[in-house]
Protein backbone atom coordinates (compact mmCIF):
# COMPACT_ATOMS: atom_id res chain seq x y z
CA UNK A 1 0.00 0.00 0.00
CA UNK A 2 1.28 3.41 -1.07
CA UNK A 3 1.56 6.43 0.83
CA UNK A 4 -1.62 8.26 2.12
CA UNK A 5 -2.06 11.68 -0.47
CA UNK A 6 -2.01 14.80 1.31
CA UNK A 7 -2.31 18.46 -0.84
CA UNK A 8 -1.31 21.69 0.30
CA UNK A 9 -4.53 23.52 -1.11
CA UNK A 10 -4.55 27.65 -1.30
CA UNK A 11 -6.56 30.17 0.73
CA UNK A 12 -10.53 29.91 -0.94
CA UNK A 13 -11.87 32.96 -2.32
CA UNK A 14 -14.55 33.98 0.40
CA UNK A 15 -17.35 36.50 -0.75
CA UNK A 16 -20.12 38.13 1.46
CA UNK A 17 -22.63 35.69 0.55
CA UNK A 18 -20.17 33.09 2.03
CA UNK A 19 -18.74 34.01 4.97
CA UNK A 20 -20.81 32.33 7.16
CA UNK A 21 -19.91 28.68 5.46
CA UNK A 22 -15.92 29.60 6.74
CA UNK A 23 -16.60 31.01 9.81
CA UNK A 24 -18.32 27.54 10.20
CA UNK A 25 -15.37 25.93 9.39
CA UNK A 26 -12.93 27.46 10.70
CA UNK A 27 -14.90 25.76 14.06
CA UNK A 28 -14.79 22.50 12.77
CA UNK A 29 -18.88 22.74 11.74
CA UNK A 30 -19.67 21.94 8.17
CA UNK A 31 -22.65 23.78 6.64
CA UNK A 32 -24.61 23.48 3.87
CA UNK A 33 -27.44 25.55 2.22
CA UNK A 34 -31.06 24.27 2.39
CA UNK A 35 -33.99 26.00 1.09
CA UNK A 36 -37.14 26.20 3.14
CA UNK A 37 -39.48 27.28 0.08
CA UNK A 38 -39.06 23.70 -2.03
CA UNK A 39 -37.01 22.16 1.09
CA UNK A 40 -33.86 21.14 -1.47
CA UNK A 41 -30.52 21.29 -0.39
CA UNK A 42 -28.01 22.35 -2.79
CA UNK A 43 -24.39 23.08 -3.59
CA UNK A 44 -22.06 24.84 -4.00
CA UNK A 45 -23.80 27.54 -1.19
CA UNK A 46 -26.19 30.39 -2.31
CA UNK A 47 -27.83 32.81 -1.09
CA UNK A 48 -30.84 32.17 -4.13
CA UNK A 49 -32.17 28.51 -4.52
CA UNK A 50 -30.60 27.63 -7.57
CA UNK A 51 -33.82 25.25 -7.97
CA UNK A 52 -37.22 27.13 -6.92
CA UNK A 53 -35.44 30.87 -6.98
CA UNK A 54 -36.55 32.02 -3.66
CA UNK A 55 -34.50 33.84 -1.30
CA UNK A 56 -35.40 31.82 1.82
CA UNK A 57 -32.10 29.83 2.30
CA UNK A 58 -30.77 28.77 5.44
CA UNK A 59 -27.61 27.60 6.68
CA UNK A 60 -28.29 24.02 7.95
CA UNK A 61 -25.16 22.01 9.92
CA UNK A 62 -24.72 18.76 8.52
CA UNK A 63 -22.49 15.82 9.48
CA UNK A 64 -20.56 15.54 5.80
CA UNK A 65 -21.24 12.42 5.40
CA UNK A 66 -21.78 10.63 1.74
CA UNK A 67 -20.06 8.16 -0.70
CA UNK A 68 -17.76 9.08 -3.97
CA UNK A 69 -19.55 10.13 -6.98
CA UNK A 70 -16.24 9.78 -8.93
CA UNK A 71 -12.54 10.73 -8.62
CA UNK A 72 -9.44 10.96 -10.32
CA UNK A 73 -5.81 10.80 -9.29
CA UNK A 74 -3.39 13.57 -10.28
CA UNK A 75 0.04 12.07 -11.13
CA UNK A 76 1.77 14.69 -12.93
CA UNK A 77 1.48 17.10 -9.32
CA UNK A 78 5.13 18.20 -8.34
CA UNK A 79 4.42 17.79 -4.62
CA UNK A 80 3.09 14.13 -5.55
CA UNK A 81 -0.07 12.49 -6.20
CA UNK A 82 -3.79 13.99 -5.31
CA UNK A 83 -7.47 13.17 -5.87
CA UNK A 84 -10.34 15.42 -7.08
CA UNK A 85 -13.92 13.89 -6.73
CA UNK A 86 -17.47 14.68 -6.50
CA UNK A 87 -18.84 13.07 -3.14
CA UNK A 88 -22.73 12.85 -3.04
CA UNK A 89 -24.01 13.86 0.24
CA UNK A 90 -26.61 12.16 2.29
CA UNK A 91 -28.68 15.15 2.23
CA UNK A 92 -28.65 14.97 -1.58
CA UNK A 93 -26.33 17.46 -3.87
CA UNK A 94 -22.63 16.55 -4.95
CA UNK A 95 -19.41 18.80 -4.69
CA UNK A 96 -16.17 19.21 -5.36
CA UNK A 97 -13.29 18.19 -3.15
CA UNK A 98 -10.21 16.33 -2.42
CA UNK A 99 -9.82 12.86 -0.91
CA UNK A 100 -6.77 12.71 1.82
CA UNK A 101 -5.61 9.91 4.29
CA UNK A 102 -5.81 7.41 1.76
CA UNK A 103 -3.64 6.30 -1.02
CA UNK A 104 -3.64 7.07 -4.60
CA UNK A 105 -5.01 2.94 -5.06
CA UNK A 106 -7.36 2.80 -2.52
CA UNK A 107 -10.49 4.76 -3.67
CA UNK A 108 -13.36 3.24 -4.93
CA UNK A 109 -16.77 4.85 -6.41
CA UNK A 110 -18.85 4.21 -3.79
CA UNK A 111 -17.34 4.37 -1.13
CA UNK A 112 -18.12 5.96 1.81
CA UNK A 113 -16.56 9.18 3.11
CA UNK A 114 -16.65 11.70 5.77
CA UNK A 115 -16.08 15.46 6.17
CA UNK A 116 -12.70 16.34 7.24
CA UNK A 117 -11.03 20.64 7.48
CA UNK A 118 -7.83 21.21 6.01
CA UNK A 119 -5.84 24.26 7.09
CA UNK A 120 -5.32 26.40 3.81
CA UNK A 121 -2.35 28.67 3.02
CA UNK A 122 -3.72 31.48 4.50
CA UNK A 123 -7.07 31.14 4.57
CA UNK A 124 -9.79 29.33 6.54
CA UNK A 125 -10.26 25.56 6.31
CA UNK A 126 -11.93 24.04 3.68
CA UNK A 127 -13.76 20.71 3.51
CA UNK A 128 -11.91 17.71 1.92
CA UNK A 129 -12.78 14.10 2.58
CA UNK A 130 -10.98 10.72 4.19
CA UNK A 131 -12.60 7.04 4.30
CA UNK A 132 -15.61 7.23 6.72
CA UNK B 1 -36.79 31.56 -38.28
CA UNK B 2 -34.97 28.65 -39.30
CA UNK B 3 -30.99 29.27 -40.22
CA UNK B 4 -31.51 26.28 -43.01
CA UNK B 5 -29.71 27.02 -46.04
CA UNK B 6 -29.39 31.16 -45.10
CA UNK B 7 -25.70 31.29 -44.48
CA UNK B 8 -22.87 29.71 -45.91
CA UNK B 9 -19.05 28.81 -44.92
CA UNK B 10 -17.03 30.33 -47.93
CA UNK B 11 -13.40 30.74 -46.90
CA UNK B 12 -11.12 28.63 -44.12
CA UNK B 13 -7.68 28.84 -42.75
CA UNK B 14 -6.13 26.94 -40.22
CA UNK B 15 -2.86 28.60 -39.63
CA UNK B 16 0.12 26.76 -40.33
CA UNK B 17 2.68 27.18 -37.23
CA UNK B 18 2.45 25.04 -34.01
CA UNK B 19 4.96 27.12 -32.67
CA UNK B 20 5.56 31.08 -32.37
CA UNK B 21 7.85 32.61 -30.32
CA UNK B 22 8.17 35.70 -32.38
CA UNK B 23 4.44 36.56 -33.24
CA UNK B 24 1.78 38.18 -30.88
CA UNK B 25 -1.48 36.78 -30.42
CA UNK B 26 -3.27 39.63 -32.54
CA UNK B 27 -0.71 39.04 -35.45
CA UNK B 28 -1.61 35.54 -35.47
CA UNK B 29 -6.04 36.73 -35.60
CA UNK B 30 -4.98 38.69 -38.03
CA UNK B 31 -2.56 36.32 -40.31
CA UNK B 32 -5.79 34.12 -39.88
CA UNK B 33 -8.51 36.46 -41.03
CA UNK B 34 -5.98 37.14 -43.81
CA UNK B 35 -5.96 33.21 -45.05
CA UNK B 36 -9.79 33.01 -44.23
CA UNK B 37 -10.49 35.93 -46.52
CA UNK B 38 -8.16 34.89 -49.39
CA UNK B 39 -9.81 31.37 -49.10
CA UNK B 40 -12.79 32.73 -49.72
CA UNK B 41 -11.62 35.39 -52.26
CA UNK B 42 -12.91 38.55 -50.17
CA UNK B 43 -11.25 41.36 -48.42
CA UNK B 44 -10.91 43.02 -45.13
CA UNK B 45 -13.21 45.75 -46.03
CA UNK B 46 -15.73 43.05 -47.42
CA UNK B 47 -16.10 41.97 -43.59
CA UNK B 48 -19.39 43.56 -41.77
CA UNK B 49 -19.45 41.01 -38.77
CA UNK B 50 -16.88 40.10 -36.83
CA UNK B 51 -16.23 37.34 -34.15
CA UNK B 52 -13.72 36.23 -31.34
CA UNK B 53 -13.69 34.64 -27.84
CA UNK B 54 -11.90 35.44 -24.97
CA UNK B 55 -8.36 34.19 -26.72
CA UNK B 56 -8.29 37.69 -28.47
CA UNK B 57 -5.94 40.15 -26.69
CA UNK B 58 -7.23 43.29 -25.14
CA UNK B 59 -10.54 44.60 -25.44
CA UNK B 60 -11.51 41.60 -27.28
CA UNK B 61 -13.36 42.55 -30.77
CA UNK B 62 -12.87 46.17 -29.91
CA UNK B 63 -9.05 45.62 -30.00
CA UNK B 64 -8.60 43.16 -32.85
CA UNK B 65 -11.14 44.97 -35.20
CA UNK B 66 -8.77 48.23 -34.54
CA UNK B 67 -5.43 46.19 -34.86
CA UNK B 68 -6.65 44.32 -38.23
CA UNK B 69 -8.33 47.84 -39.76
CA UNK B 70 -12.09 46.54 -40.13
CA UNK B 71 -13.44 49.22 -41.60
CA UNK B 72 -17.14 48.22 -41.95
CA UNK B 73 -17.99 46.25 -38.94
CA UNK B 74 -21.30 46.85 -38.05
CA UNK B 75 -21.66 43.44 -35.60
CA UNK B 76 -19.82 42.72 -33.11
CA UNK B 77 -20.27 39.11 -30.63
CA UNK B 78 -17.50 37.78 -28.17
CA UNK B 79 -19.67 35.42 -26.88
CA UNK B 80 -17.15 33.08 -24.76
CA UNK B 81 -18.02 28.93 -24.22
CA UNK B 82 -14.18 28.32 -24.01
CA UNK B 83 -13.55 26.02 -26.84
CA UNK B 84 -16.68 25.43 -28.43
CA UNK B 85 -16.95 28.99 -28.86
CA UNK B 86 -15.93 29.51 -32.25
CA UNK B 87 -18.94 27.26 -33.32
CA UNK B 88 -21.28 29.40 -31.21
CA UNK B 89 -20.00 32.09 -33.43
CA UNK B 90 -20.97 30.07 -36.30
CA UNK B 91 -24.20 29.82 -35.27
CA UNK B 92 -24.53 33.35 -34.51
CA UNK B 93 -23.36 34.60 -37.55
CA UNK B 94 -25.92 32.84 -39.64
CA UNK B 95 -28.73 34.22 -37.53
CA UNK B 96 -27.03 37.72 -37.90
CA UNK B 97 -27.00 36.98 -41.93
CA UNK B 98 -30.40 35.08 -41.84
CA UNK B 99 -31.65 38.56 -40.72
CA UNK B 100 -30.44 40.73 -42.89
CA UNK B 101 -28.03 42.36 -41.02
CA UNK B 102 -24.82 41.19 -41.95
CA UNK B 103 -23.38 40.30 -44.82
CA UNK B 104 -19.41 38.68 -44.57
CA UNK B 105 -18.89 37.33 -41.33
CA UNK B 106 -15.08 36.89 -39.92
CA UNK B 107 -14.58 34.42 -36.89
CA UNK B 108 -11.17 34.12 -35.62
CA UNK B 109 -9.14 32.25 -32.73
CA UNK B 110 -5.24 32.52 -31.89
CA UNK B 111 -2.89 31.65 -29.18
CA UNK B 112 0.65 31.42 -28.16
CA UNK B 113 0.41 28.72 -24.82
CA UNK B 114 3.62 27.32 -25.66
CA UNK B 115 4.97 31.00 -25.07
CA UNK B 116 3.03 32.23 -22.28
CA UNK B 117 0.61 33.56 -24.41
CA UNK B 118 -2.25 31.06 -23.14
CA UNK B 119 -5.27 31.62 -20.70
CA UNK B 120 -5.26 29.67 -17.89
CA UNK B 121 -7.68 26.28 -18.08
CA UNK B 122 -11.59 26.82 -17.59
CA UNK B 123 -11.91 24.74 -14.03
CA UNK B 124 -8.54 25.17 -12.71
CA UNK B 125 -6.35 28.38 -11.36
CA UNK B 126 -4.82 28.12 -8.22
CA UNK B 127 -7.15 30.44 -6.42
CA UNK B 128 -5.30 33.95 -5.23
CA UNK B 129 -5.10 34.59 -1.49
CA UNK B 130 -7.72 36.99 -0.64
CA UNK B 131 -7.50 40.12 1.13
CA UNK B 132 -10.88 40.11 3.36
CA UNK B 133 -13.71 39.32 1.13
CA UNK B 134 -13.68 39.00 -2.91
CA UNK B 135 -16.90 39.23 -5.58
CA UNK B 136 -15.18 36.85 -8.47
CA UNK B 137 -16.69 33.49 -9.98
CA UNK B 138 -19.76 32.26 -7.25
CA UNK B 139 -17.78 28.91 -7.09
CA UNK B 140 -14.49 29.86 -6.79
CA UNK B 141 -14.12 29.14 -3.35
CA UNK B 142 -15.60 25.74 -3.71
CA UNK B 143 -14.07 24.91 -6.68
CA UNK B 144 -10.84 25.97 -7.84
CA UNK B 145 -8.50 25.47 -4.25
CA UNK B 146 -8.92 21.85 -5.05
CA UNK B 147 -6.52 21.75 -7.64
CA UNK B 148 -8.81 20.67 -11.39
CA UNK B 149 -7.35 21.05 -14.18
CA UNK B 150 -9.08 19.87 -17.44
CA UNK B 151 -6.92 16.23 -17.06
CA UNK B 152 -8.35 15.12 -13.93
CA UNK B 153 -11.75 16.98 -14.62
CA UNK B 154 -12.21 15.18 -17.77
CA UNK B 155 -10.61 12.18 -16.01
CA UNK B 156 -13.09 12.16 -12.93
CA UNK B 157 -15.57 11.73 -16.43
CA UNK B 158 -13.96 9.13 -17.61
CA UNK B 159 -13.78 7.08 -14.44
CA UNK B 160 -17.54 6.95 -13.99
CA UNK B 161 -18.49 6.41 -17.49
CA UNK B 162 -16.14 3.05 -17.15
CA UNK B 163 -17.89 2.30 -13.69
CA UNK B 164 -21.88 2.70 -15.43
CA UNK B 165 -20.99 1.33 -18.80
CA UNK B 166 -17.81 -0.94 -18.76
CA UNK B 167 -15.92 1.46 -21.12
CA UNK B 168 -12.41 0.64 -21.33
CA UNK B 169 -9.08 2.62 -21.22
CA UNK B 170 -8.16 -0.32 -24.74
CA UNK B 171 -11.76 1.03 -26.18
CA UNK B 172 -10.44 4.91 -25.26
CA UNK B 173 -7.37 4.15 -26.91
CA UNK B 174 -9.11 3.53 -30.45
CA UNK B 175 -9.88 7.20 -30.44
CA UNK B 176 -6.19 8.58 -30.18
CA UNK B 177 -5.31 6.14 -33.00
CA UNK B 178 -8.04 6.77 -35.53
CA UNK B 179 -6.68 10.39 -34.88
CA UNK B 180 -2.93 9.18 -34.96
CA UNK B 181 -4.14 7.43 -38.59
CA UNK B 182 -5.27 10.72 -39.97
CA UNK B 183 -2.42 13.06 -38.61
CA UNK B 184 0.69 11.00 -40.36
CA UNK B 185 -0.52 12.42 -44.29
CA UNK B 186 -0.90 15.72 -42.26
CA UNK B 187 2.30 18.10 -43.24
CA UNK B 188 1.55 20.25 -40.58
CA UNK B 189 0.78 18.13 -37.70
CA UNK B 190 2.52 18.41 -34.18
CA UNK B 191 2.05 14.37 -33.85
CA UNK B 192 2.52 12.76 -37.10
CA UNK B 193 3.49 8.89 -35.73
CA UNK B 194 0.62 6.30 -35.85
CA UNK B 195 0.63 4.86 -32.64
CA UNK B 196 -1.39 1.49 -31.62
CA UNK B 197 -3.58 0.88 -28.70
CA UNK B 198 -1.32 -0.79 -26.77
CA UNK B 199 1.44 2.77 -26.56
CA UNK B 200 -1.97 4.84 -25.62
CA UNK B 201 -2.66 2.56 -22.65
CA UNK B 202 0.97 2.16 -22.15
CA UNK B 203 1.81 6.22 -22.08
CA UNK B 204 2.54 7.95 -18.68
CA UNK B 205 -0.96 7.84 -16.80
CA UNK B 206 -1.52 11.59 -16.18
CA UNK B 207 -5.17 11.84 -14.18
CA UNK B 208 -6.78 8.44 -13.67
CA UNK B 209 -7.73 7.01 -16.13
CA UNK B 210 -6.27 9.63 -18.79
CA UNK B 211 -3.02 8.18 -20.14
CA UNK B 212 -0.58 11.03 -21.97
CA UNK B 213 -2.23 9.82 -25.09
CA UNK B 214 -5.43 10.20 -23.73
CA UNK B 215 -4.83 14.15 -24.11
CA UNK B 216 -4.89 16.42 -26.74
CA UNK B 217 -1.56 18.54 -28.20
CA UNK B 218 -0.38 21.93 -26.72
CA UNK B 219 0.15 24.25 -29.58
CA UNK B 220 0.17 27.36 -30.46
CA UNK B 221 -1.45 29.03 -33.82
CA UNK B 222 -4.58 30.24 -35.09
CA UNK B 223 -7.44 29.52 -37.24
CA UNK B 224 -10.20 31.48 -38.96
CA UNK B 225 -13.55 31.40 -40.53
CA UNK B 226 -15.65 33.18 -43.26
CA UNK B 227 -19.63 33.04 -43.16
CA UNK B 228 -21.75 34.72 -45.72
CA UNK B 229 -24.99 35.39 -47.36
CA UNK B 230 -26.13 32.95 -50.23
CA UNK B 231 -25.60 36.32 -52.47
CA UNK B 232 -22.09 36.57 -51.52
CA UNK B 233 -21.69 33.15 -51.75
CA UNK B 234 -22.70 32.91 -55.26
CA UNK B 235 -20.82 35.79 -56.49
CA UNK B 236 -17.53 33.95 -55.58
CA UNK B 237 -15.87 30.99 -56.97
CA UNK B 238 -15.16 28.83 -54.22
CA UNK B 239 -17.44 25.10 -53.57
CA UNK B 240 -20.58 26.19 -51.52
CA UNK B 241 -20.82 24.70 -47.92
CA UNK B 242 -24.49 25.37 -47.06
CA UNK B 243 -25.41 25.48 -43.13
CA UNK B 244 -28.29 23.46 -42.59
CA UNK B 245 -28.65 23.79 -38.75
CA UNK B 246 -27.26 24.62 -35.54
CA UNK B 247 -27.71 24.68 -32.07
CA UNK B 248 -26.22 25.00 -28.33
CA UNK B 249 -26.55 24.30 -24.73
CA UNK B 250 -24.85 24.66 -21.52
CA UNK B 251 -24.22 21.78 -19.15
CA UNK B 252 -23.76 22.87 -15.33
CA UNK B 253 -23.58 20.93 -11.98
CA UNK B 254 -27.14 23.16 -11.21
CA UNK B 255 -26.86 22.83 -7.18
CA UNK B 256 -25.40 19.37 -7.37
CA UNK B 257 -28.71 17.63 -7.50
CA UNK B 258 -28.20 14.58 -9.66
CA UNK B 259 -24.77 15.13 -10.61
CA UNK B 260 -24.52 12.81 -13.93
CA UNK B 261 -20.87 13.27 -15.54
CA UNK B 262 -21.28 10.54 -18.38
CA UNK B 263 -23.13 12.96 -20.58
CA UNK B 264 -22.50 16.33 -22.01
CA UNK B 265 -24.54 19.30 -23.20
CA UNK B 266 -24.48 17.18 -26.65
CA UNK B 267 -27.69 15.92 -25.60
CA UNK B 268 -29.18 19.15 -26.12
CA UNK B 269 -27.11 20.82 -28.67
CA UNK B 270 -27.34 17.96 -31.03
CA UNK B 271 -31.25 17.30 -31.34
CA UNK B 272 -32.31 20.33 -32.24
CA UNK B 273 -29.50 21.14 -34.79
CA UNK B 274 -30.62 17.63 -36.43
CA UNK B 275 -34.10 18.74 -36.81
CA UNK B 276 -33.18 22.02 -37.95
CA UNK B 277 -31.28 20.26 -40.92
CA UNK B 278 -33.59 17.49 -41.56
CA UNK B 279 -31.22 14.85 -41.10
CA UNK B 280 -30.37 12.46 -38.65
CA UNK B 281 -26.40 11.17 -37.22
CA UNK B 282 -26.28 8.26 -39.22
CA UNK B 283 -26.74 10.65 -42.55
CA UNK B 284 -23.41 12.43 -41.84
CA UNK B 285 -20.44 10.91 -44.21
CA UNK B 286 -18.35 12.45 -42.21
CA UNK B 287 -17.28 14.36 -38.08
CA UNK B 288 -15.24 16.62 -36.58
CA UNK B 289 -15.74 15.55 -32.80
CA UNK B 290 -14.22 18.22 -29.91
CA UNK B 291 -11.21 15.83 -28.79
CA UNK B 292 -9.69 17.55 -25.76
CA UNK B 293 -9.34 13.86 -24.42
CA UNK B 294 -10.10 10.72 -26.02
CA UNK B 295 -13.25 10.41 -23.28
CA UNK B 296 -14.53 13.72 -24.94
CA UNK B 297 -14.82 12.38 -28.18
CA UNK B 298 -16.79 8.99 -27.05
CA UNK B 299 -19.08 10.78 -24.37
CA UNK B 300 -20.13 13.50 -27.37
CA UNK B 301 -20.48 10.62 -30.19
CA UNK B 302 -22.99 8.71 -27.60
CA UNK B 303 -25.09 12.13 -26.73
CA UNK B 304 -25.01 13.01 -30.54
CA UNK B 305 -26.98 9.50 -31.41
CA UNK B 306 -24.33 7.85 -33.37
CA UNK B 307 -24.49 5.14 -30.83
CA UNK B 308 -26.94 4.31 -28.12
CA UNK B 309 -25.31 5.27 -24.64
CA UNK B 310 -22.94 3.52 -23.05
CA UNK B 311 -21.89 2.29 -26.09
CA UNK B 312 -19.58 4.49 -27.47
CA UNK B 313 -16.62 2.10 -26.55
CA UNK B 314 -17.96 -0.66 -28.94
CA UNK B 315 -18.58 1.87 -31.11
CA UNK B 316 -15.06 3.42 -31.36
CA UNK B 317 -13.37 0.60 -31.52
CA UNK B 318 -11.35 -1.33 -34.55
CA UNK B 319 -10.92 1.70 -36.51
CA UNK B 320 -14.45 2.55 -36.93
CA UNK B 321 -13.62 5.89 -36.79
CA UNK B 322 -10.72 6.06 -39.44
CA UNK B 323 -11.40 7.15 -43.07
CA UNK B 324 -11.58 4.57 -45.21
CA UNK B 325 -12.00 1.70 -42.74
CA UNK B 326 -14.89 2.68 -40.47
CA UNK B 327 -18.18 3.68 -40.92
CA UNK B 328 -17.66 7.09 -39.25
CA UNK B 329 -14.40 9.12 -40.24
CA UNK B 330 -13.69 11.26 -37.80
CA UNK B 331 -11.19 14.18 -37.26
CA UNK B 332 -9.63 13.73 -40.53
CA UNK B 333 -6.70 16.52 -40.05
CA UNK B 334 -5.77 14.60 -36.96
CA UNK B 335 -7.84 16.77 -34.82
CA UNK B 336 -6.77 18.34 -31.21
CA UNK B 337 -5.12 14.58 -30.32
CA UNK B 338 -2.96 14.90 -32.78
CA UNK B 339 -2.42 17.83 -35.61
CA UNK B 340 -3.52 21.09 -33.37
CA UNK B 341 -5.39 22.72 -30.76
CA UNK B 342 -4.32 26.66 -30.88
CA UNK B 343 -4.37 28.37 -27.11
CA UNK B 344 -5.80 25.40 -25.38
CA UNK B 345 -9.39 25.86 -27.93
CA UNK B 346 -10.07 23.20 -30.66
CA UNK B 347 -13.25 24.73 -31.89
CA UNK B 348 -12.41 26.43 -34.78
CA UNK B 349 -9.94 23.69 -36.26
CA UNK B 350 -13.57 21.09 -36.71
CA UNK B 351 -15.42 23.49 -38.48
CA UNK B 352 -11.80 23.86 -40.77
CA UNK B 353 -11.13 20.64 -41.51
CA UNK B 354 -15.68 19.43 -42.23
CA UNK B 355 -15.48 22.42 -44.88
CA UNK B 356 -12.14 20.87 -46.15
CA UNK B 357 -14.24 17.32 -46.41
CA UNK B 358 -16.96 19.25 -47.68
CA UNK B 359 -14.85 20.71 -50.37
CA UNK B 360 -13.65 17.90 -51.14
CA UNK B 361 -9.94 19.17 -49.69
CA UNK B 362 -9.03 17.44 -47.22
CA UNK B 363 -5.79 15.16 -48.35
CA UNK B 364 -6.47 12.34 -50.78
CA UNK B 365 -5.52 9.89 -48.36
CA UNK B 366 -8.14 10.57 -45.42
CA UNK B 367 -10.70 12.71 -47.74
CA UNK B 368 -14.16 11.08 -47.93
CA UNK B 369 -15.60 9.35 -51.24
CA UNK B 370 -18.45 12.28 -52.42
CA UNK B 371 -18.43 13.67 -48.56
CA UNK B 372 -21.59 15.61 -49.21
CA UNK B 373 -23.32 16.12 -45.65
CA UNK B 374 -20.89 16.44 -42.47
CA UNK B 375 -21.23 17.86 -38.77
CA UNK B 376 -18.82 19.78 -36.58
CA UNK B 377 -18.93 19.46 -32.97
CA UNK B 378 -17.64 22.05 -29.94
CA UNK B 379 -17.09 21.50 -26.58
CA UNK B 380 -15.72 24.69 -24.21
CA UNK B 381 -14.57 24.34 -20.71
CA UNK B 382 -15.21 21.13 -18.92
CA UNK B 383 -17.14 18.40 -19.12
CA UNK B 384 -16.22 17.45 -15.33
CA UNK B 385 -17.29 20.86 -14.09
CA UNK B 386 -19.39 23.16 -16.36
CA UNK B 387 -19.29 23.46 -20.31
CA UNK B 388 -21.06 24.57 -23.23
CA UNK B 389 -21.66 22.49 -26.36
CA UNK B 390 -22.48 23.91 -30.08
CA UNK B 391 -23.39 21.41 -33.05
CA UNK B 392 -23.51 22.60 -36.52
CA UNK B 393 -24.47 20.43 -40.01
CA UNK B 394 -23.29 21.36 -42.91
CA UNK B 395 -23.80 20.37 -46.40
CA UNK B 396 -22.21 20.77 -49.91
CA UNK B 397 -24.29 22.43 -51.98
CA UNK B 398 -24.04 20.81 -55.97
Amino acid sequence: MSDVMTRAIPAPAVTVETKPFFDAAAEGRFLIKRCTACGEAHWYPRAMCPYCHSDQTVWEESPGEGVIYTYSVMHRAPTGPYAIGYVTLNEGPAMMTNFVDVAPDGLKIGMKVKVKFQPTEGGPPVPVFAPA
Amino acid sequence: MSIKGKAYVMGAFEHPTRDAPDKTTAQLHTESAKGALADAGLSFDDVDAYFCAGDAPGFGAMSMVDYMGLKNVRHMDTTETGGSSYLVHLNHACQAIAAGKVNVALITLAGRPRHGGGRPGAPGGGGRPPVGLTDGAPEAGFENIYGGSTHNTYGMCAMRHMHDYGTTSEQLAWIKVAASNHAQWNEHAFLKDVVTVEQVVNSRMIADPLHLLDCCVVTDGGGAVIVTSPEVARSLNRPKVKVLGAAEAPKMPLGGRNLDLTYCGAVWSGPPAFAEAGVTPQDMKYASIYDSFTITVLMTLEDLGFCAKGEGGRFVSDGNLISGVGKLPFNTDGGGLCNNHPTNRGGITKIIETVRQLRGEAHPKVQVPNCDLALAHGTGGSLGVRHAAATVIMEREA
